[in-house]
């Protein structure tokens, strides 16, 4: 019954935090729906028994991608009604996708000769006397490590060449050296000069 | 051990019975926490005075020590003061988001053999997830306040939590190597008789020593404490993302903030210092009950984290982002391949 209504929870939220995504007209508020979002997701893989994915989601996307989301869209000066001035000529395009998204869905959950079928959705992915992390890594790291390491090197050349297109050399920049800063003593950062009366004094 | 056993075979039924029993657990994790948080604040006043040659509060109670107690009295009768250019429904919620993830880590927090909440095998990472989403409650204050302190205050936050985070990460794989699990139970149980069965806890262990520093520093960053509390620098912002906050709302943020701090003290002592086992592996320490010296554990850090307060002059942002990302994040990277290489040339896990 907890199980039960736990889900209902979970489900409710996230499609609440996917619509006020959608709705709201602030995007930082559109944002902290999303994070809503996310963060019930990852209470429906909890109930899936898949605590590990569940956790990970959280890490990942609630902790540090939404963070980064949030960051950006809190410095952007948006000007509201310029945004909504665009939703008419966007509509054809944002109803052909939604189109599409749902035809998709229907052929994977709705049956047919595309889709999954019943019994082999519900095979939960749990080994017994096995934990989630043990069972997930035993088969990354053995039958899916060639595709595994192939999207890690992706993620890299994407890191990589975000780095290199917005590292620039700026000419006339004073760098902090924090070893230089911390060498430094009395004795070699201060001098007494003798100043005789009426004349100046060259440093 | 199922704590909730007696209450699901009592009159109220299976379901509704785990959920009252497990009602009074919460209860009785979550007041003794915020007694712990009322008196850390007192006993973190009383080291760094007594540090600083100063009395401390003496003055409320006997050795002041209802001071912390008048301290919340006041600000709850104060009121409520929300500025008007503010975004209401944000500006409130923020405290709550604080104060209510700080209480939910302490579920998986092992305070003895078998006595914990929720003895789920991702507990780590659960400790992990919610103290990342600890950012949140910081920077949704500092945008929702429309003040610039505040939102100073949310950015430098932001980019702090989210850099030490990534070595916290990798500190706690170099802990899971060693215990091959990610149950926080299991992980206090793997370091009993660390050094040829002689000592209990990871931190006597020579590969995770340099670990057991790096946490503790990153702990203290994560935690926004000096040295590197820039989020709330009062020479520069003010009180950073604190400045608009009032009576209750305050007072959340400041009970959410040391209830993180009290534990970061436990997740040190359940990774490092053995939780609840006695330092060392010998009989007789066994008789004393194991709550009492997880206890010792984590107050004794708690002392550690106000010994730093009390002596380290605040860090440059810069040095704080440079000792984040250049120095902590390849050397716990770097780490992590050590720890694993040795593990498996040992064969550890065969």
């Amino acid at each position: 019954m907890i199980a039960t209504l736990a889900f209902y929870l979970f489900a409710g939220l996230v499609i609440l935090g996917a619509v006020a995504t959608i709705l709201s007209r602030n995007p930082v508020h559109s944002v902290l729906w999303l994070i809503l979002a996310f963060f019930n997701a990852a209470g429906l893989f909890v109930l899936l028994g898949a605590e590990f994915l569940a956790m990970i989601l959280v890490i990942v996307y609630v902790g540090a991608v939404a963070v980064l989301f949030l960051f950006v869209v809190m410095m952007l000066d948006v000007d509201f009604a310029r945004l909504r001035a665009g939703f008419a000529k966007y509509l054809p395009l944002g109803v052909g996708l939604a189109v599409v998204l749902l035809t998709e869905l229907l052929l994977v959950l709705g049956g047919g000769s595309f889709g999954v079928s019943a019994p082999a959705a519900s095979h939960a992915p749990v080994v017994a006397g096995m934990t989630n992390t043990q069972a997930l890594g035993s088969l990354i790291y053995t039958r899916y490590v060639f595709i595994f390491q192939a999207a890690g090197m992706v993620l890299l050349t994407a890191m990589v060449g975000a780095i290199v297109l917005t590292h620039r050399q700026r000419p006339g920049l004073r760098r902090q050296s924090m070893g230089a800063q911390t060498e430094r003593t009395p004795a070699t950062a201060v001098s007494t000069v003798h100043a005789p009366s009426g004349e100046g004094v060259t440093l | 051990m199922n704590w909730t056993a007696a209450f699901e075979d009592s009159f109220l039924g299976h379901d509704l019975g785990y959920l009252v029993g497990t009602l009074i657990l919460i209860l009785l994790i979550a007041l003794p926490v915020m007694l712990g948080v009322a008196y850390a604040v007192l006993a973190d006043r009383k080291v760094w005075a007594s540090m600083q040659l100063r009395r401390g509060p003496n003055v409320v109670g006997p050795f002041g020590l209802l001071q912390t107690l008048a301290d919340a009295l006041k600000l709850f009768l104060k009121e409520t003061i929300i500025p008007s250019g503010a975004n209401t429904g944000v500006f409130l919620i923020a405290p709550m988001i604080t104060f209510t993830l700080a209480l939910i880590a302490w579920a998986v927090i092992p305070f003895d053999a078998g006595v914990v909440l929720a003895d789920i095998n991702v507990g780590l990472l659960y400790l992990f997830a919610v103290s990342s989403m600890g950012v949140y409650g910081i920077i949704m204050s500092g945008w929702a306040s429309n003040s610039k302190y505040p939102f100073l205050g949310g950015l430098r936050s932001a980019a702090q939590m989210v850099s030490y985070e990534v070595s916290i990460g990798f500190v706690i794989v170099c802990v899971v190597l060693y215990s091959a699990s990610f149950n926080l139970s299991d992980i206090v149980a793997a370091q009993k008789g660390m050094i040829l069965g002689i000592g209990n806890g990871n931190i006597l262990n020579p590969l995770l020593f340099p670990m057991a520093i790096v946490f503790f520093i990153s702990a203290l960053a994560e935690t926004n404490r000096p040295p590197f509390d820039l989020p709330e620098a009062e020479a520069e912002l003010v009180a950073g993302y604190q400045v608009e906050y009032s009576s209750m709302t305050f007072a959340l943020f400041f009970l959410g903030e040391y209830a993180n701090v009290l534990l970061m003290c436990a997740l040190s002592s359940v990774l490092f210092l053995g939780g609840w086992l006695p330092p060392v592996n010998w009989a007789p320490l066994y008789l004393v009950p194991g709550f009492v010296w997880f206890m010792a554990k984590l107050f004794g850090m708690f002392f550690i984290f106000a010994w730093v307060k009390a002596t380290v002059p605040r860090y440059r942002y810069d040095q704080l982002m440079r000792l984040g990302w250049k120095v902590f994040l390849p050397l716990s990277l770097v780490w992590v391949c050590v720890v694993s290489g040795w593990l498996v040339f040992t064969g550890h896990y065969a």
